[in-house]
Protein backbone atom coordinates (compact mmCIF):
# COMPACT_ATOMS: atom_id res chain seq x y z
CA UNK A 1 0.00 0.00 0.00
CA UNK A 2 1.44 3.30 -1.03
CA UNK A 3 1.28 6.16 1.45
CA UNK A 4 0.07 9.45 -0.02
CA UNK A 5 2.86 11.97 0.00
CA UNK A 6 2.25 14.43 2.86
CA UNK A 7 2.68 18.16 2.49
CA UNK A 8 1.84 20.60 5.28
CA UNK A 9 -0.88 23.15 4.46
CA UNK A 10 1.64 25.95 5.08
CA UNK A 11 3.92 24.50 2.44
CA UNK A 12 1.08 24.07 -0.07
CA UNK A 13 -0.09 27.66 0.37
CA UNK A 14 3.44 29.00 0.19
CA UNK A 15 4.15 27.10 -3.00
CA UNK A 16 0.97 28.36 -4.60
CA UNK A 17 1.70 31.94 -3.53
CA UNK A 18 5.22 31.79 -4.90
CA UNK A 19 3.94 30.37 -8.15
CA UNK A 20 1.30 33.10 -8.54
CA UNK A 21 3.64 35.90 -7.52
CA UNK A 22 6.24 34.81 -10.02
CA UNK A 23 3.68 34.78 -12.83
CA UNK A 24 2.39 38.25 -11.95
CA UNK A 25 5.87 39.79 -11.70
CA UNK A 26 6.74 38.62 -15.24
CA UNK A 27 4.40 41.07 -16.97
CA UNK A 28 4.43 44.84 -17.26
CA UNK A 29 3.00 47.03 -14.52
CA UNK A 30 -0.40 48.71 -14.63
CA UNK A 31 -1.25 51.55 -12.34
CA UNK A 32 -4.38 53.30 -11.18
CA UNK A 33 -4.23 56.74 -9.66
CA UNK A 34 -6.62 59.39 -8.44
CA UNK A 35 -6.69 62.72 -10.29
CA UNK A 36 -8.91 65.76 -9.91
CA UNK A 37 -11.84 64.47 -12.04
CA UNK A 38 -11.69 60.79 -11.18
CA UNK A 39 -9.38 57.83 -11.58
CA UNK A 40 -6.78 57.27 -14.29
CA UNK A 41 -5.46 53.87 -15.41
CA UNK A 42 -2.20 53.57 -17.33
CA UNK A 43 -0.20 50.56 -18.43
CA UNK A 44 2.34 49.54 -21.00
CA UNK A 45 0.46 47.56 -23.61
CA UNK A 46 1.44 47.48 -27.27
CA UNK A 47 -1.84 45.80 -28.23
CA UNK A 48 -4.84 47.91 -29.19
CA UNK A 49 -7.22 44.99 -28.90
CA UNK A 50 -6.25 43.01 -25.82
CA UNK A 51 -7.12 45.39 -23.04
CA UNK A 52 -5.90 45.35 -19.48
CA UNK A 53 -8.48 47.88 -18.31
CA UNK A 54 -12.19 47.84 -19.04
CA UNK A 55 -15.57 49.21 -18.19
CA UNK A 56 -17.65 47.12 -15.81
CA UNK A 57 -20.61 49.39 -15.12
CA UNK A 58 -21.68 53.03 -15.15
CA UNK A 59 -19.10 54.22 -12.63
CA UNK A 60 -17.02 51.08 -12.11
CA UNK A 61 -13.93 49.93 -13.98
CA UNK A 62 -11.48 47.11 -13.78
CA UNK A 63 -7.75 46.88 -14.42
CA UNK A 64 -5.63 43.75 -14.24
CA UNK A 65 -2.19 42.27 -14.71
CA UNK A 66 -1.14 38.64 -15.06
CA UNK A 67 -2.44 35.92 -17.34
CA UNK A 68 -4.76 37.34 -19.98
CA UNK A 69 -7.16 34.40 -20.18
CA UNK A 70 -7.61 34.39 -16.42
CA UNK A 71 -8.34 38.07 -15.92
CA UNK A 72 -10.45 38.19 -19.07
CA UNK A 73 -12.51 35.46 -17.48
CA UNK A 74 -12.92 37.57 -14.35
CA UNK A 75 -13.81 40.63 -16.41
CA UNK A 76 -16.58 38.67 -18.11
CA UNK A 77 -17.87 37.55 -14.72
CA UNK A 78 -17.73 41.11 -13.40
CA UNK A 79 -19.75 42.57 -16.28
CA UNK A 80 -22.33 39.80 -15.90
CA UNK A 81 -22.47 40.25 -12.14
CA UNK A 82 -22.96 44.01 -12.45
CA UNK A 83 -25.52 43.86 -15.27
CA UNK A 84 -27.52 41.17 -13.47
CA UNK A 85 -27.52 43.13 -10.24
CA UNK A 86 -28.50 46.36 -12.00
CA UNK A 87 -31.31 44.58 -13.86
CA UNK A 88 -32.57 42.81 -10.75
CA UNK A 89 -32.56 45.91 -8.55
CA UNK A 90 -31.53 49.31 -9.87
CA UNK A 91 -28.50 50.80 -11.58
CA UNK A 92 -27.56 52.67 -8.40
CA UNK A 93 -27.42 49.41 -6.45
CA UNK A 94 -24.35 48.16 -8.29
CA UNK A 95 -21.33 49.05 -6.17
CA UNK A 96 -17.61 48.57 -6.44
CA UNK A 97 -17.57 47.07 -2.98
CA UNK A 98 -20.05 44.36 -3.97
CA UNK A 99 -18.02 43.52 -7.05
CA UNK A 100 -14.77 43.47 -5.07
CA UNK A 101 -16.38 41.03 -2.62
CA UNK A 102 -17.54 38.75 -5.41
CA UNK A 103 -14.05 38.76 -6.92
CA UNK A 104 -12.44 38.15 -3.53
CA UNK A 105 -14.65 35.13 -2.89
CA UNK A 106 -14.01 33.78 -6.35
CA UNK A 107 -10.25 34.23 -6.24
CA UNK A 108 -10.09 32.87 -2.68
CA UNK A 109 -11.97 29.72 -3.62
CA UNK A 110 -9.83 29.16 -6.70
CA UNK A 111 -6.68 29.66 -4.63
CA UNK A 112 -7.60 27.13 -1.96
CA UNK A 113 -9.47 24.58 -4.05
CA UNK A 114 -7.67 24.24 -7.35
CA UNK A 115 -4.15 23.04 -7.75
CA UNK A 116 -3.18 26.05 -9.84
CA UNK A 117 -4.10 29.51 -8.50
CA UNK A 118 -4.97 32.40 -10.85
CA UNK A 119 -1.87 34.43 -11.69
CA UNK A 120 -3.65 37.77 -11.60
CA UNK A 121 -3.89 40.96 -9.64
CA UNK A 122 -6.84 43.31 -10.06
CA UNK A 123 -8.03 46.78 -9.22
CA UNK A 124 -11.74 47.47 -8.98
CA UNK A 125 -12.33 51.22 -8.98
CA UNK A 126 -15.51 53.18 -8.55
CA UNK A 127 -15.77 56.89 -9.13
CA UNK A 128 -18.11 58.89 -6.90
CA UNK A 129 -19.69 62.29 -7.28
CA UNK A 130 -16.90 63.81 -5.21
CA UNK A 131 -13.31 62.69 -4.76
CA UNK A 132 -14.04 61.64 -1.17
CA UNK A 133 -16.48 59.03 -2.52
CA UNK A 134 -13.99 57.45 -4.93
CA UNK A 135 -13.03 53.88 -4.11
CA UNK A 136 -10.17 51.64 -5.19
CA UNK A 137 -9.84 48.02 -4.20
CA UNK A 138 -6.80 45.92 -4.89
CA UNK A 139 -7.40 42.17 -5.17
CA UNK A 140 -4.63 39.63 -5.21
CA UNK A 141 -4.41 36.03 -6.44
CA UNK A 142 -5.42 34.55 -3.04
CA UNK A 143 -8.56 36.66 -2.68
CA UNK A 144 -7.25 39.26 -0.27
CA UNK A 145 -8.75 42.70 -0.67
CA UNK A 146 -7.18 46.00 0.24
CA UNK A 147 -8.94 49.35 0.23
CA UNK A 148 -6.45 51.70 -1.42
CA UNK A 149 -6.20 55.48 -1.57
CA UNK A 150 -4.27 57.69 -3.96
CA UNK A 151 -2.66 55.15 -6.26
CA UNK A 152 -2.20 51.41 -6.84
CA UNK A 153 0.64 49.77 -8.76
CA UNK A 154 0.22 46.17 -9.87
CA UNK A 155 2.51 43.63 -11.46
CA UNK A 156 6.00 43.83 -12.90
CA UNK A 157 8.70 45.54 -10.93
CA UNK A 158 6.59 47.85 -8.84
CA UNK A 159 9.07 49.24 -6.29
CA UNK A 160 10.67 52.00 -8.42
CA UNK A 161 7.21 53.01 -9.71
CA UNK A 162 5.80 53.22 -6.20
CA UNK A 163 8.80 55.32 -5.14
CA UNK A 164 8.18 57.90 -7.88
CA UNK A 165 4.45 58.08 -7.16
CA UNK A 166 4.93 58.34 -3.42
CA UNK A 167 7.05 61.43 -3.98
CA UNK A 168 5.08 63.24 -6.62
CA UNK A 169 1.45 62.07 -6.60
CA UNK A 170 -1.25 64.43 -5.41
CA UNK A 171 -4.97 63.77 -5.75
CA UNK A 172 -5.63 67.23 -7.22
CA UNK A 173 -3.48 66.75 -10.35
CA UNK A 174 -5.28 67.47 -13.61
CA UNK A 175 -5.44 64.80 -16.31
CA UNK A 176 -2.37 65.96 -18.22
CA UNK A 177 -0.17 66.12 -15.12
CA UNK A 178 -1.45 62.83 -13.73
CA UNK A 179 -0.81 61.09 -17.06
CA UNK A 180 2.66 62.59 -17.41
CA UNK A 181 3.54 61.48 -13.90
CA UNK A 182 2.18 57.98 -14.49
CA UNK A 183 4.17 57.58 -17.69
CA UNK A 184 7.33 58.86 -16.00
CA UNK A 185 6.79 56.39 -13.17
CA UNK A 186 6.23 53.47 -15.55
CA UNK A 187 9.44 54.38 -17.38
CA UNK A 188 11.53 53.74 -14.28
CA UNK A 189 10.69 50.03 -14.28
CA UNK A 190 12.59 47.35 -16.18
CA UNK A 191 15.82 49.30 -16.63
CA UNK A 192 19.03 49.51 -14.69
CA UNK A 193 18.84 53.06 -13.51
CA UNK A 194 18.28 54.81 -16.86
CA UNK A 195 14.59 55.81 -17.15
CA UNK A 196 12.88 54.93 -20.44
CA UNK A 197 10.81 57.31 -22.52
CA UNK A 198 7.49 55.57 -23.19
CA UNK A 199 5.61 56.42 -26.36
CA UNK A 200 1.87 56.84 -26.74
CA UNK A 201 1.72 53.89 -29.19
CA UNK A 202 2.84 51.48 -26.49
CA UNK A 203 0.55 52.74 -23.78
CA UNK A 204 -2.97 51.85 -22.83
CA UNK A 205 -4.85 54.37 -20.75
CA UNK A 206 -8.40 54.98 -19.62
CA UNK A 207 -10.24 57.18 -17.17
CA UNK A 208 -13.24 57.00 -14.93
CA UNK A 209 -14.30 60.60 -15.28
CA UNK A 210 -16.87 61.78 -12.76
CA UNK A 211 -17.92 64.67 -15.01
CA UNK A 212 -19.25 62.34 -17.73
CA UNK A 213 -23.05 61.88 -17.64
CA UNK A 214 -23.81 58.18 -17.06
CA UNK A 215 -21.03 55.93 -18.22
CA UNK A 216 -17.93 57.37 -16.61
CA UNK A 217 -15.43 55.06 -18.33
CA UNK A 218 -13.56 56.29 -21.35
CA UNK A 219 -10.47 55.01 -23.12
CA UNK A 220 -7.78 57.53 -24.00
CA UNK A 221 -6.86 56.62 -27.57
CA UNK A 222 -3.36 56.99 -28.99
CA UNK A 223 -3.83 60.42 -30.67
CA UNK A 224 -5.28 61.90 -27.50
CA UNK A 225 -2.52 60.31 -25.40
CA UNK A 226 0.14 61.73 -27.69
CA UNK A 227 -1.45 65.17 -27.43
CA UNK A 228 -1.67 65.02 -23.64
CA UNK A 229 1.93 63.83 -23.35
CA UNK A 230 3.21 66.45 -25.79
CA UNK A 231 4.37 63.73 -28.21
CA UNK A 232 2.31 64.86 -31.17
CA UNK A 233 5.07 66.99 -32.62
CA UNK A 234 3.63 70.26 -31.34
CA UNK A 235 6.35 72.61 -30.08
CA UNK A 236 4.61 73.53 -26.85
CA UNK A 237 1.70 71.55 -25.47
CA UNK A 238 -1.45 73.66 -25.56
CA UNK A 239 -2.35 75.05 -22.19
CA UNK A 240 -6.11 74.69 -22.29
CA UNK A 241 -7.33 72.15 -19.77
CA UNK A 242 -7.91 68.91 -21.62
CA UNK A 243 -10.99 66.90 -20.72
CA UNK A 244 -11.88 63.71 -22.54
CA UNK A 245 -14.80 64.38 -24.83
CA UNK B 1 -33.17 33.01 -7.10
CA UNK B 2 -32.04 35.25 -4.29
CA UNK B 3 -28.44 34.16 -4.35
CA UNK B 4 -27.96 34.59 -8.10
CA UNK B 5 -25.58 37.42 -7.35
CA UNK B 6 -25.25 36.92 -3.64
CA UNK B 7 -21.70 36.57 -2.53
CA UNK B 8 -21.70 33.22 -0.79
CA UNK B 9 -18.65 31.47 -2.10
CA UNK B 10 -17.32 32.03 -5.58
CA UNK B 11 -19.43 33.26 -8.49
CA UNK B 12 -21.16 30.24 -10.06
CA UNK B 13 -19.75 28.68 -13.21
CA UNK B 14 -22.08 30.37 -15.69
CA UNK B 15 -20.60 33.75 -14.72
CA UNK B 16 -17.21 32.77 -16.08
CA UNK B 17 -18.34 30.50 -18.92
CA UNK B 18 -17.17 31.93 -22.22
CA UNK B 19 -19.33 31.73 -25.32
CA UNK B 20 -22.24 34.12 -25.12
CA UNK B 21 -22.23 37.89 -25.19
CA UNK B 22 -26.00 38.04 -24.76
CA UNK B 23 -27.39 39.15 -21.43
CA UNK B 24 -30.69 37.37 -22.12
CA UNK B 25 -28.91 34.07 -22.64
CA UNK B 26 -26.92 34.60 -19.48
CA UNK B 27 -30.15 35.38 -17.59
CA UNK B 28 -31.60 32.10 -18.81
CA UNK B 29 -28.82 30.28 -16.94
CA UNK B 30 -28.41 32.57 -13.94
CA UNK B 31 -31.92 33.65 -13.07
CA UNK B 32 -34.57 32.38 -15.52
CA UNK B 33 -37.43 33.78 -13.40
CA UNK B 34 -36.34 37.27 -14.48
CA UNK B 35 -36.90 36.52 -18.18
CA UNK B 36 -40.03 38.17 -19.57
CA UNK B 37 -41.04 35.24 -21.77
CA UNK B 38 -41.00 32.62 -19.04
CA UNK B 39 -44.39 33.22 -17.51
CA UNK B 40 -47.96 32.63 -18.65
CA UNK B 41 -51.49 33.57 -17.72
CA UNK B 42 -54.12 30.90 -16.96
CA UNK B 43 -55.74 29.94 -20.26
CA UNK B 44 -58.91 31.78 -21.19
CA UNK B 45 -58.43 34.70 -18.85
CA UNK B 46 -57.93 38.31 -19.77
CA UNK B 47 -56.54 41.10 -17.73
CA UNK B 48 -57.01 44.87 -17.64
CA UNK B 49 -53.66 46.61 -17.63
CA UNK B 50 -52.52 50.05 -18.73
CA UNK B 51 -51.87 50.40 -22.45
CA UNK B 52 -49.62 52.85 -24.17
CA UNK B 53 -50.76 54.33 -27.42
CA UNK B 54 -49.24 56.32 -30.27
CA UNK B 55 -45.59 56.51 -31.32
CA UNK B 56 -44.34 58.14 -34.52
CA UNK B 57 -40.90 58.12 -36.11
CA UNK B 58 -39.72 60.33 -38.97
CA UNK B 59 -36.40 60.16 -40.81
CA UNK B 60 -34.72 63.42 -41.76
CA UNK B 61 -31.60 64.63 -43.50
CA UNK B 62 -29.31 64.05 -40.49
CA UNK B 63 -30.93 61.01 -38.88
CA UNK B 64 -34.27 60.14 -37.40
CA UNK B 65 -36.61 61.39 -34.68
CA UNK B 66 -39.15 59.52 -32.59
CA UNK B 67 -42.02 61.05 -30.66
CA UNK B 68 -44.68 59.60 -28.38
CA UNK B 69 -47.77 61.00 -26.68
CA UNK B 70 -47.98 60.85 -22.89
CA UNK B 71 -51.20 58.93 -22.26
CA UNK B 72 -51.71 55.41 -20.88
CA UNK B 73 -55.24 54.05 -20.82
CA UNK B 74 -56.96 51.18 -19.05
CA UNK B 75 -60.31 50.58 -20.68
CA UNK B 76 -62.05 53.96 -20.67
CA UNK B 77 -59.90 55.33 -17.85
CA UNK B 78 -56.78 57.40 -18.35
CA UNK B 79 -54.29 55.40 -16.30
CA UNK B 80 -51.52 57.95 -16.52
CA UNK B 81 -51.29 61.31 -18.25
CA UNK B 82 -47.53 61.76 -18.21
CA UNK B 83 -46.16 58.29 -19.02
CA UNK B 84 -42.98 58.17 -21.09
CA UNK B 85 -42.98 55.73 -23.99
CA UNK B 86 -39.89 56.65 -25.96
CA UNK B 87 -36.55 55.51 -24.55
CA UNK B 88 -32.95 55.60 -25.68
CA UNK B 89 -31.91 51.98 -26.38
CA UNK B 90 -28.23 52.87 -26.55
CA UNK B 91 -26.11 55.72 -27.81
CA UNK B 92 -27.38 55.49 -31.40
CA UNK B 93 -30.89 54.09 -31.22
CA UNK B 94 -34.26 54.68 -29.60
CA UNK B 95 -37.26 52.48 -28.98
CA UNK B 96 -40.87 53.54 -28.53
CA UNK B 97 -43.54 51.26 -27.10
CA UNK B 98 -47.22 50.69 -27.75
CA UNK B 99 -49.27 47.99 -26.11
CA UNK B 100 -49.27 46.66 -22.55
CA UNK B 101 -47.19 49.22 -20.68
CA UNK B 102 -45.84 46.99 -17.90
CA UNK B 103 -44.54 44.30 -20.23
CA UNK B 104 -43.27 46.84 -22.72
CA UNK B 105 -41.26 48.78 -20.16
CA UNK B 106 -39.72 45.53 -18.92
CA UNK B 107 -38.84 44.58 -22.49
CA UNK B 108 -37.17 47.94 -23.07
CA UNK B 109 -35.12 47.60 -19.86
CA UNK B 110 -33.91 44.18 -20.90
CA UNK B 111 -33.17 45.45 -24.40
CA UNK B 112 -31.10 48.35 -23.04
CA UNK B 113 -29.06 46.03 -20.81
CA UNK B 114 -28.68 43.57 -23.69
CA UNK B 115 -27.13 46.19 -25.99
CA UNK B 116 -24.79 47.61 -23.36
CA UNK B 117 -23.79 44.13 -22.19
CA UNK B 118 -22.80 43.13 -25.70
CA UNK B 119 -20.87 46.35 -26.15
CA UNK B 120 -18.90 45.84 -22.93
CA UNK B 121 -18.12 42.17 -23.49
CA UNK B 122 -17.25 42.44 -27.18
CA UNK B 123 -15.70 45.89 -27.15
CA UNK B 124 -17.76 46.86 -30.19
CA UNK B 125 -21.28 48.07 -30.85
CA UNK B 126 -23.88 45.81 -32.55
CA UNK B 127 -24.91 46.83 -36.06
CA UNK B 128 -28.30 48.54 -36.32
CA UNK B 129 -29.70 45.43 -38.04
CA UNK B 130 -28.29 43.30 -35.25
CA UNK B 131 -30.06 45.41 -32.66
CA UNK B 132 -33.31 45.29 -34.62
CA UNK B 133 -33.11 41.49 -34.86
CA UNK B 134 -32.43 41.18 -31.16
CA UNK B 135 -35.61 43.14 -30.41
CA UNK B 136 -37.49 40.90 -32.78
CA UNK B 137 -36.51 37.83 -30.75
CA UNK B 138 -37.73 39.47 -27.57
CA UNK B 139 -41.13 40.27 -29.04
CA UNK B 140 -41.46 36.70 -30.28
CA UNK B 141 -40.81 35.54 -26.70
CA UNK B 142 -43.90 37.44 -25.63
CA UNK B 143 -46.19 35.71 -28.14
CA UNK B 144 -48.02 33.68 -25.47
CA UNK B 145 -48.97 36.80 -23.59
CA UNK B 146 -49.88 38.61 -26.80
CA UNK B 147 -52.40 35.85 -27.60
CA UNK B 148 -54.10 36.64 -24.31
CA UNK B 149 -54.38 40.31 -25.06
CA UNK B 150 -51.13 41.55 -23.57
CA UNK B 151 -49.32 42.46 -26.75
CA UNK B 152 -46.23 44.64 -26.97
CA UNK B 153 -45.52 46.37 -30.28
CA UNK B 154 -42.44 48.55 -30.25
CA UNK B 155 -41.10 50.87 -32.89
CA UNK B 156 -37.32 50.94 -33.26
CA UNK B 157 -35.24 53.66 -34.89
CA UNK B 158 -31.59 54.49 -34.98
CA UNK B 159 -28.71 56.01 -36.80
CA UNK B 160 -26.87 53.49 -38.95
CA UNK B 161 -23.20 54.44 -38.65
CA UNK B 162 -22.24 52.15 -41.54
CA UNK B 163 -24.74 53.75 -43.96
CA UNK B 164 -24.76 57.25 -42.41
CA UNK B 165 -28.54 57.50 -42.30
CA UNK B 166 -31.48 57.18 -39.95
CA UNK B 167 -33.56 53.99 -40.24
CA UNK B 168 -36.90 52.85 -38.80
CA UNK B 169 -38.02 49.28 -38.01
CA UNK B 170 -41.56 48.23 -37.15
CA UNK B 171 -42.69 44.90 -35.70
CA UNK B 172 -45.77 42.75 -35.47
CA UNK B 173 -46.79 40.73 -32.40
CA UNK B 174 -45.14 37.58 -33.76
CA UNK B 175 -41.76 39.32 -33.91
CA UNK B 176 -41.85 40.01 -37.66
CA UNK B 177 -39.46 42.82 -38.43
CA UNK B 178 -40.09 45.30 -41.24
CA UNK B 179 -37.93 48.19 -42.30
CA UNK B 180 -40.00 51.34 -42.89
CA UNK B 181 -38.97 54.14 -45.18
CA UNK B 182 -39.36 57.82 -44.40
CA UNK B 183 -41.82 57.54 -41.49
CA UNK B 184 -43.98 55.19 -39.49
CA UNK B 185 -46.38 55.10 -36.54
CA UNK B 186 -47.60 52.40 -34.16
CA UNK B 187 -50.36 52.20 -31.56
CA UNK B 188 -54.08 52.90 -31.50
CA UNK B 189 -53.79 56.37 -33.04
CA UNK B 190 -51.27 55.29 -35.65
CA UNK B 191 -53.75 55.23 -38.55
CA UNK B 192 -54.44 58.93 -38.13
CA UNK B 193 -50.84 59.83 -37.41
CA UNK B 194 -49.64 57.96 -40.49
CA UNK B 195 -52.25 59.60 -42.73
CA UNK B 196 -51.15 63.01 -41.48
CA UNK B 197 -47.49 62.18 -42.15
CA UNK B 198 -48.30 60.79 -45.59
CA UNK B 199 -49.71 64.15 -46.68
CA UNK B 200 -47.03 66.35 -45.14
CA UNK B 201 -43.77 64.38 -45.34
CA UNK B 202 -41.16 65.44 -47.92
CA UNK B 203 -37.87 63.69 -48.64
CA UNK B 204 -34.81 65.33 -47.14
CA UNK B 205 -36.78 67.23 -44.50
CA UNK B 206 -34.65 69.05 -41.89
CA UNK B 207 -34.61 67.93 -38.27
CA UNK B 208 -36.60 70.91 -36.96
CA UNK B 209 -39.33 70.37 -39.55
CA UNK B 210 -39.40 66.65 -38.78
CA UNK B 211 -40.09 67.46 -35.12
CA UNK B 212 -42.96 69.68 -36.16
CA UNK B 213 -44.33 66.98 -38.49
CA UNK B 214 -44.24 64.47 -35.65
CA UNK B 215 -45.99 66.79 -33.18
CA UNK B 216 -48.60 67.61 -35.83
CA UNK B 217 -49.16 63.91 -36.48
CA UNK B 218 -49.61 63.21 -32.78
CA UNK B 219 -52.10 66.07 -32.60
CA UNK B 220 -54.07 64.46 -35.43
CA UNK B 221 -53.93 61.08 -33.68
CA UNK B 222 -55.23 62.62 -30.44
CA UNK B 223 -57.93 64.41 -32.43
CA UNK B 224 -59.51 61.17 -33.60
CA UNK B 225 -58.34 58.49 -31.15
CA UNK B 226 -59.56 58.71 -27.56
CA UNK B 227 -56.60 56.69 -26.25
CA UNK B 228 -54.00 59.13 -27.55
CA UNK B 229 -53.31 62.19 -25.44
CA UNK B 230 -53.06 65.61 -27.05
CA UNK B 231 -50.50 68.13 -25.83
CA UNK B 232 -51.55 69.31 -22.36
CA UNK B 233 -50.77 73.03 -22.35
CA UNK B 234 -52.32 73.67 -18.95
CA UNK B 235 -50.07 71.15 -17.20
CA UNK B 236 -47.16 71.64 -19.61
CA UNK B 237 -47.10 67.94 -20.50
CA UNK B 238 -45.63 67.68 -23.99
CA UNK B 239 -44.81 64.70 -26.20
CA UNK B 240 -41.44 63.02 -25.58
CA UNK B 241 -39.27 63.64 -28.64
CA UNK B 242 -35.85 62.05 -29.17
CA UNK B 243 -33.56 62.70 -32.06
CA UNK B 244 -30.78 60.36 -33.24
CA UNK B 245 -27.95 61.63 -35.42
CA UNK B 246 -24.29 60.77 -35.84
CA UNK B 247 -23.75 62.66 -32.57
CA UNK B 248 -25.94 60.18 -30.69
CA UNK B 249 -29.34 60.29 -29.02
CA UNK B 250 -30.67 63.57 -27.66
CA UNK B 251 -33.95 64.16 -25.89
CA UNK B 252 -35.41 67.52 -26.79
CA UNK B 253 -35.81 69.63 -23.66
CA UNK B 254 -39.31 70.71 -22.64
CA UNK B 255 -38.72 74.38 -23.56
CA UNK B 256 -37.77 73.42 -27.12
CA UNK B 257 -40.67 71.03 -27.61
CA UNK B 258 -43.05 73.40 -25.76
CA UNK B 259 -42.43 76.07 -28.40
CA UNK B 260 -43.20 73.61 -31.23
CA UNK B 261 -46.36 72.44 -29.47
CA UNK B 262 -47.51 76.03 -28.92
CA UNK B 263 -46.99 76.81 -32.62
CA UNK B 264 -48.94 73.70 -33.68
CA UNK B 265 -51.84 74.49 -31.33
CA UNK B 266 -51.89 78.14 -32.43
CA UNK B 267 -52.11 77.07 -36.07
CA UNK B 268 -55.03 74.76 -35.22
CA UNK B 269 -56.91 77.70 -33.67
CA UNK B 270 -57.59 79.02 -37.16
CA UNK B 271 -57.45 75.72 -39.02
CA UNK B 272 -58.57 72.85 -36.76
CA UNK B 273 -57.89 70.20 -39.40
CA UNK B 274 -54.25 71.24 -39.83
Amino acid sequence: MSMPFYMSPEQVMKDKSDFARKGIARGRSVLALAYADGILFVGENPSNALHKMSEIYDRIAFAAVGKYNEFENLRLAGVRYADLRGYQYDRTDVTGRGLANAYAQTLGTIFTESSKPYEVELVVAEVGHTQAEDQMYRLTYDGSVADEHGFVVMGGQSEPIVAVLRDAHRADLDLRDALTLAVRALGTAGTDGEPRQLLADNLEAAVLDRTRPRRAFKRLLTPQLARLLGQDGAETPSTDSETPA
Amino acid sequence: MADATGVHGRLPGHFTAPGTSSFTEFLRMASPDLLPGSRSLPVGTTLDAPHGTTIVAVTHADGVIMAGDRRATMGNVIAQRDIEKVFPADEYSVVGIAGTAGLAVEMVRLFQVELEHYEKLEGSVLSLDGKANRLSTMIRGNLGMAMQGLAVVPLFAGYDLARSQGRIFSYDVTGGRYEEHSFHAVGSGSVFARSALKKRYRDGVREGDAVQLAVDALYDAADDDSATGGPDLTRKIYPVVMTVTDAGVRRLPDEEIGAVVQAVVDARMTNPGG
